[in-house]
């Protein structure tokens, strides 16, 4: 394939689905550390509402409203889960299940209330997005990657999704050694000053933002799976974080790229004529990942368990 | 028109759902109160997600055999067995690798269901239109249940009922203490896949209702309705039941009174409904009951400090115990004790001395375990113990040189 037609099709899409991976999979490696990874899966339910209220709100699919709403939401969704979890004392599993499916059945009681047919809002974009369609129509080859004009014309997603792919990295890097340490040991990280319940609010933050920010270009269904699968490929791979973060980041970029790929053209492979869900791909080529890594990893097993059970 | 809805007068097909939302939610209700007390009440959501390929596989096989691709009970069955495939996969996942169980659920549910994407833009592009009855499965659509339909989702709750009045006793002891199961050999392992069977099983009967993404909802929120109100297994599991069916009633009559309410996501809001009142009005666990509680216990604690404080002659600056003790008659508006009040006062400085003695003593023990600063000492001594104790206290001291 030439630059001609790559640049403007499958470029944008595939620097988003990749920067969207990895900005999942980062904070991914501490929240499934942590056994706190089902955050994302509930984050990216609780996006349908916020949005559709932001919508509600302002009458028109404009991108700040709604990924205010979507971020909204999320905040409302962890308070939610926190109170039920105290008041109720409930274990936080159930207090998930229960904020997030009732938040995602009322997104879906407001969409079905509101007059959404003149605007693109439906539940199936919500959950796997239209990465396809981010396409770049001012680009004619490599060379408009040095012409300002053509890069105006780039689609918003991609440097919204790289900003917030340099900000999670900001983040994990100036908070590793406190990262690090209360992720593995929580008490000594506040015998020497950590500031721990900060610290996992501050995680779960950044974890929504990454999710909104994914959300908003492939869709929930690549986030949730962007946060658990990679980093526990990653996990069967090494015992040390520095690795498994190295490992998760090229898991995120290879299933990213891969998943695209196959679901662009693996089809016209095999004979056929219409590609196939690219979001959808990609979780599946993360899945296989996760299976080869469970199956052949060096680090699979846990320490010190009885090696066939 | 609610009325009409709750009475079943709305027609065939709003009857229909009615009665197989009442008899999907029982058997969730009851189903998912297991799950919520082994405490992996988010396996449900792994198992929901896990069905999407299943169907459209399904969906693909019959039409490839020249069938019409909507036929439920085939749709049911292959969902039913790639949930059970992803069931495997987790459950090996979290046995035989490092991964915590959280991990394996999310991994699960995110790549069956991306899978299940994948498959269903392949089945959108094999014939235009005739895969509109898939998407539904999503989040449910009620709008052309069928008799056969409705009598499917009934054999199979009852099915699922009838399984759980069997295994309810092994069940209910894995949850509780699977330690001990084990050491009675029972076969925990077994059992627990037993438990997502069952779970599964009324997913895949929830998917023509309210939908892969909100069984969830069924499975894990009337469980924790119930456990509100009972601290005894048997009765949860039968109040989760109750609260699912009335739920799911509710919820198909309510949605079937007006436009535009889908019945899934209205079944959802309704047990939510009564999972916000469990929480905030049961009578123990409740919220409202907790700050009762501490109100009543706060005014204890001020009465009894009030009254300390009066005996050793102490002035009280503190607004609410002199409220407090103003109001039970012990002080005069202006801080000085009534006759009442000395004599309570004296009391409570006698009842701490006392209290002092037996703390002291070995052979009470078991009794000093029971000091919180508020008992009274009546309540945990006899007269004969309180008279031994008054004389140990004995009467005024001389000082020793």
């Amino acid at each position: 394939m030439n630059g001609e037609e790559f640049v403007p099709l499958s470029l944008t899409p595939l620097l988003i689905g990749t920067f969207a991976a990895i900005a999942c999979a980062l904070p991914g490696n501490f929240l499934v550390l942590r056994k706190q990874a089902l955050i994302g899966d509930a984050i990216s339910h609780v996006v349908l509402p916020g949005i559709v209220v932001a919508f509600l709100l302002t009458g028109a699919i404009s991108t700040w409203p709604m990924m205010l709403g979507a971020a909204g939401a999320a905040v409302v969704a962890v308070v939610m889960i926190e109170a039920i979890r105290r008041l109720g004392q409930i274990e936080t599993g159930a207090a998930m299940g229960v904020v997030f499916t009732t938040m995602f059945a009322a997104g879906v009681l407001l969409l079905e209330q509101t007059d959404t047919s003149s605007v693109h809002l439906d539940v199936e974009h919500a959950l796997y997005g239209n990465l396809e369609s981010l396409i770049w129509l001012d680009a004619t080859g490599w060379s408009s990657l040095t012409d300002p004009q053509a890069l105006a014309g780039l689609p918003p997603e991609l440097p919204r999704i790289a900003l917030t792919l340099a900000g999670v990295v900001l983040f994990t890097w100036l908070l590793w050694r406190p990262l690090k340490i209360s992720t593995f040991d929580e008490g000594f990280a506040r015998t020497i000053g950590i500031r721990t319940g900060a610290l996992g609010m501050a995680l779960v933050i950044a974890a929504a933002i990454a999710a909104v920010a994914a959300f908003d270009a492939v869709g929930s269904i690549i986030v949730i799976a962007m946060f658990i699968c990679p980093p526990s490929a990653a996990r069967m791979m090494t015992n040390r974080l520095e690795m498994q973060v190295g490992w998760s980041v090229l898991f995120a970029a290879f299933s990213a790229i891969s998943g695209y790929v196959l679901a662009g053209y693996g089809p016209l492979w095999l004979g056929g004529t219409d590609a196939v869900s690219a979001a959808g791909m990609i979780a599946t080529m993360s899945g296989l990942l996760l299976a080869v890594a469970a199956r052949f990893g060096p680090c699979r097993t846990r320490a010190g368990a009885p090696v066939s059970g | 028109m609610v009325w009409d809805a709750l009475t079943l007068q709305l027609g065939y097909n709003a009857t229909l759902v009615a009665i197989g939302a009442t008899l999907l939610g029982v058997s969730a209700g009851v189903t998912g109160t297991f799950l919520f007390l082994r405490k992996r009440a988010l396996v449900s959501d792994a198992i929901s997600h896990a069905t999407l390929p299943g169907v459209c596989l399904a969906f693909m096989v019959l039409v490839a055999l020249g069938g019409d691709g909507r036929n439920l009970p085939g749709l049911l069955l292959g969902s039913a067995v790639s949930a059970w495939v992803g069931l495997l996969c987790m459950n090996w996942l979290t046995r035989r690798t490092r991964l915590a169980e959280d991990a394996a659920i999310g991994a699960v549910l995110s790549v069956f269901f991306g899978f299940g994407i994948v498959l269903l833009t392949i089945i959108q592009t094999m014939g235009a239109g005739r895969q509109a009855g898939l998407e539904g499965f999503l989040l449910g659509s009620t709008a052309g249940m069928l008799w056969s339909d409705a009598f499917v989702i009934a054999l199979g709750g009852a099915a699922t009922l009838g399984l759980v009045l069997v295994l309810r006793r092994p069940m209910t002891l894995v949850a509780f203490d699977p330690e001990f199961a084990a050491a009675r050999g029972l076969p925990v392992h077994r059992i627990d896949l037993a438990m997502m069977g069952l779970v599964m099983a009324v997913t895949v009967v929830g998917l023509k209702i309210v939908g892969l993404i909100l069984i969830v909802a069924l499975l894990i929120i009337p469980a924790v309705t119930a456990r509100f109100w009972s601290e005894r297994s048997e009765r949860v599991v039968l109040l989760a039941g109750l609260s699912g069916g009335l739920a799911g009633y509710l919820g198909a009559a309510l949605s079937a009174s007006a436009p535009n309410l889908p019945t899934g996501p209205i079944i959802v809001l309704v047990s939510f409904g009564f999972f916000a009142v469990s929480l905030l009005f049961a009578p123990a666990r409740g919220v409202l009951a907790a700050v009762l509680r501490h109100l009543r216990f706060q005014r204890r604690v001020h009465i009894r400090q009030g009254l300390l404080a009066l005996a050793q002659g102490q002035t009280i600056y503190e607004p609410l115990t002199l409220r407090l003790l103003r109001r039970a008659g012990v002080v005069r508006a202006d801080g000085v004790a009534t006759e009442t009040g000395k004599a309570r006062a004296a009391k409570a400085l006698r009842d701490e001395k006392r209290w002092q003695v037996v703390r002291a003593d070995l052979a009470h023990e078991a009794t000093a375990a029971l000091y919180d600063g508020l008992r009274d000492i009546e309540t945990v001594l006899t007269r004969d113990q309180i008279a031994d104790v008054d004389s140990r206290i004995g009467g005024p001291q001389e000082v020793q040189p």
